[in-house]
């Protein structure tokens, strides 16, 4: 039996659209915003002193290290913790579900910047107090600022997160659940195989933009000395008497950074097509 | 009931036997007592208005419900059950579930297919990582079976694009991965178009006429009498008539069946 199935096509389409191409581009209105943009970046290159970026290149490697360091290792961590958080609030014991709900509350309800400074000088300087972690190998770490920082970030990623994580995991369809349960998958399997990857399929488009969100949190670290990129342009600004240019620099990697973070998402979200899902 | 009387003692393997189930949702008792036997090769139809338990039944078969009261039997083994505390009955060994589950392939009324997989993946995904195939030796068996639906060409595709025919056709293929001992269809039909229908039940002929064990709750009385070694008729949670299609629909012994035949022809 090899019959064609050609009746009910009802969609060829087995990858999303492409970009729009060059010629879409050239139309007078963006010809006009396009010309303006070229022109406000040879002015800022011209009018403006750069002359200072090579002296100060080391420092804002150094800086754009920590933020990018940060920045993964925060969201990493917090997306781990991320899925227990949302999947106990779905299926978990109350005993379970209940502290999840209030650790996403509360992490949602606060400010980071009042987390991070009740972690940094709250907890640290309890710690010099105890002897037993005086003594413990990780006082050199926890002698530091930036534990406090990627711990406090990883929190706040997690909480809110762990929110998103639940509702995709409520979302996925119960009958692709059932399917892997009738077919002898143990509750591991139908978690690893079907659930996990079907609820992070979904959350992808909103875990992006979290992601984002995640790095332009990460100035708040500065507040606690830690030298990020946001810390060092904060010192050339001040040894430079430079106001914009350091700032504008600032923003370009930024910019830079949120480039390179929605093109991984984008890939990963193009890998599984979607369509009405 | 006639019930009784057909549970012959035969030499033939049976494949599924359900004795005396019942099934209790809260307050609302669905099945009352249901007994069933499908011999190995033998295609049972199971019919009945709605509410009339047949999916509940198809449902405890593999335990996607857990009965209140009976017994169940896949190919002589039976499921280990014990008291849950509330009346009703849970299985005592999982381990023996999902092994039993691998041995008895569902369709569903809404296919269920996994969307983040291709019908490819979809096909291969329980034969490698439940059953512990060889990856290269389940793709190719799952190449033999896509082309046998007709969906060959699709198997990259993921089942959001496909029809609900298509997407029938390719779950029908994931369940003859798992080579079971039975094969239970929840309405496979119901939830398609019209016009899609046919080529389903094209699929499921097929299978019935090379001697595959097949319990099938449907509402098509025209392809249940052409497919089916035996019908079951239930109402009310109970098997009103059971027997060779050509009795129970010719010759219809309960008022009620009578009832149901014209009011669905």
């Amino acid at each position: 039996m090899n019959r064609q199935d050609s009746p009910d096509d009802i969609a060829d389409i087995e990858t999303p659209p492409p970009l729009p191409r060059l010629s879409a581009l050239m139309r007078p209105h963006r010809i006009a915003i396009m010309a303006v943009a070229l022109a406000l970046v040879v002015l800022m290159a011209v009018k403006m002193r750069w002359d200072w970026l090579p002296e100060y290149a080391g420092m804002l490697l150094a800086g754009f290290w920590i933020t990018a360091v940060l920045l993964v290792a925060s969201t990493v961590l917090g997306f781990l913790l991320a899925v227990p958080l949302g999947l106990v609030q779905v299926t978990g014991p109350r005993i379970l579900s209940w502290p999840a709900r209030i650790f996403c509350t509360v992490i949602r309800g606060t400010p980071l910047l009042l987390q991070l400074w009740l972690l940094y000088f709250g907890l640290g300087s309890l710690f010099p107090g105890i002897p037993e972690i005086r003594q413990s190998f990780l006082w050199p770490y926890l002698r530091e600022a930036w534990p406090y920082g990627l711990l406090a970030l990883t929190l706040s990623y997690a909480g809110y997160e762990g929110e998103v994580m639940r509702g995709a995991f409520a979302g996925v369809p119960n009958g692709e659940l059932e399917a892997a349960r009738a077919y002898g998958m143990s509750r591991w399997k139908v978690l690893t195989r079907i659930w996990l990857p079907r609820a992070i399929h979904r959350a992808l488009p909103t875990l992006a933009g979290e992601t984002v969100v995640q790095l332009k949190s990460t100035p708040l670290v500065a507040t606690i000395t830690v030298i990020d990129l946001y810390a060092v342009v904060g010192d050339i600004r001040q040894s430079t008497y430079l106001t914009y240019e350091p700032l504008l620099f600032l923003a370009f990697l930024y910019l830079c950074l949120t480039g390179i973070l929605v093109t991984i998402f984008r890939h990963y979200e193009n890998k599984i097509p979607t369509r009405g899902m | 009931m006639k019930a009784e009387n057909n549970l012959k003692d035969g030499d033939i393997a049976e494949a599924v036997t359900v004795e005396d189930l019942h099934k209790s949702f809260g307050d609302i008792e669905v099945l009352k007592g249901v007994s069933l036997k499908a011999r190995q090769g033998e295609v049972i139809a199971i019919i009945g208005g709605s509410g009339s338990g047949k999916s509940t039944l198809l449902r405890c078969i593999n335990m996607l419900e857990w009965p209140t009261r009976g017994r169940i039997s896949v190919h002589g083994e039976e499921i280990a059950m014990k008291s849950d505390g509330h009346g009703g009955l849970m299985p005592s060994n999982r381990k023996q579930i999902q092994r039993i589950r691998t041995r008895l392939a569902m369709v569903f009324q809404s296919f269920n297919l996994w969307q983040h997989m291709t019908l490819m993946q979809n096909v291969i995904e329980v034969p490698v990582h439940v059953l512990g195939r060889k990856r290269d030796e389940a793709i190719a068996e799952a190449e033999t079976l896509l082309r046998r639906v007709g969906l060959y060409e699709k198997r990259d595709a993921y089942p959001a694009f496909l029809s609900g025919g298509q997407q029938q056709r390719a779950a029908i293929a994931r369940a003859l991965a798992i080579q079971p001992e039975a094969m239970l269809f929840d309405e496979p039909t119901s939830a398609l178009d019209p016009e899609l229908v046919g080529e389903v039940l094209t699929v499921i002929r097929d299978l019935a006429e090379e001697g595959r064990t097949m319990l099938l709750v449907t509402h098509e009385m025209g392809f249940a009498r052409e497919v089916a070694s035996e019908i079951v008729f239930l109402h009310d949670g109970r098997v009103e008539e059971q027997g060779a299609p050509e009795t129970v629909f010719d010759n219809p012994e309960s008022e009620r069946l009578r009832k149901f035949i014209s009011s669905v022809q």
